[in-house]
């Protein structure tokens, strides 16, 4: 017997009665309605300061697990926090943390609320809304402590 | 760089039974995010807003706190929430980006190394901590290690 050649095998959608789709090549690969929009710029932060947060979380085992190892050590090193160039080093910490949080409650929302997918926009502002208030309430007070003697 | 998209007639494999885990993975990071935003806000708060913040951070400081269960569980809670959360995220990252099989698999064998021994080591350090050692001067030592 013969092999089943591609000949033999009926077409599965006549053509006539279902025209074929027409597909034209883009000529960039832009303006699709994610690239480049907010949602875009949003997942990439959040990656980024997810990373970010990991490697300062892996170091702070670290200088913490220095309180084993003699009082004097771990003051060492923990009063190098206290300099200035850390104490921005913090804030950046800081917002990045909070940047991070405050934008993982909202892709909770989204997850699971319809309100939050139907509202995303409104909820993007209120992340930025939010993160500028912690930030106002973290930063002055912060460098206070960072700067006075 | 081409594409190809399968045919969407094309056979598949069905998975049948079996535990989801990148269905937990994706739970796990929602559920641990949730928790993660009081006890990080929390110690946040406690380590650099209270009192003189940053300044007042020394060995007595964390003397002071270890030896409280309440702030072993919270350190705790927080070292494997934190920990696993941000390891299992870095490797959603690596299966984004690393598109060689064996660069994949050096790559999460060691996010997967380096958080076992650091929750290890993490762990041991908030249980075996002893706030009083001996020997130590008594001005770098919480105040209770002197009384009485
Ligand atoms: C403060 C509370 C936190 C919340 C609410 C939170 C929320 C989230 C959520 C919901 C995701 C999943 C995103 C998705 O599936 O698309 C995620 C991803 C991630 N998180 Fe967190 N997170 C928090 C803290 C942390 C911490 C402390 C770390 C680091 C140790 C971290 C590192 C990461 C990383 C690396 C990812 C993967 C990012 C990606 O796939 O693009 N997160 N976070
Ligand atoms: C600049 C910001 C931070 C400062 C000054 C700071 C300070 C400290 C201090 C003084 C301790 C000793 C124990 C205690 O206070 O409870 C500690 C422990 C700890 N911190 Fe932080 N922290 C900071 C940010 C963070 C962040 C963002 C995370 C999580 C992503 C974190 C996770 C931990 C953990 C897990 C421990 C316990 C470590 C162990 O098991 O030995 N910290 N931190």
């Amino acid at each position: 017997m013969p092999g089943i050649s591609a000949e033999t095998v009926p077409s599965p959608a006549p053509r006539g009665k279902y025209p074929l789709p027409r597909l034209t090549k883009p000529k960039a690969p832009a303006g699709t309605i994610y690239r480049g929009n907010v949602g875009m710029w949003s997942w990439v932060l959040h990656r980024i300061t997810g990373v970010a947060i990991f490697f300062f979380l892996l170091v702070h085992i670290l200088d913490t697990a220095l309180v084993r190892v003699s009082p004097e050590a771990y003051n060492a090193v923990i009063g190098t926090y206290k300099n200035p160039i850390m104490g921005l080093g913090e804030v950046a910490l800081v917002a990045a943390i909070g940047l991070h949080a405050l934008n993982g409650l909202r892709i909770i929302l989204v997850d699971f609320w319809a309100w939050g997918t139907k509202h995303q926009k409104l909820l993007q502002w209120i992340v930025v809304i939010l993160w500028i208030i912690l930030l106002i309430g973290f930063v002055p007070r912060h460098l206070m402590n960072v700067f006075s003697e | 760089m081409t594409t190809t998209i399968e045919s969407p007639r094309a056979p598949r494999t069905v998975r049948r039974g079996g535990v989801n885990w990148e269905k937990w993975g994706w739970i796990y990071m929602r559920v641990s995010g949730v928790v993660l935003v009081v006890l990080i806000f929390g110690h946040l708060f406690v380590n650099l807003m209270l009192g003189d913040g940053v300044k007042a951070l020394d060995f007595a400081f964390v003397g002071g706190k270890l030896s409280n269960p309440f702030w072993q569980i919270w350190d705790t809670l927080l070292l494997w929430l934190a920990l696993i959360h941000g390891a299992n995220g870095m490797r959603t990252i690596t299966n984004d980006y690393a598109h060689n099989r064996l660069v994949g698999v050096v790559l999460k064998g060691a996010i997967l190394a380096a958080t076992v021994v650091l929750l290890i080591l993490g762990t041991l350090v908030i249980y075996t901590f002893d706030p009083c050692p001996a020997g130590s001067p008594a001005d770098l030592l919480a105040s209770f290690c002197t009384a009485g």
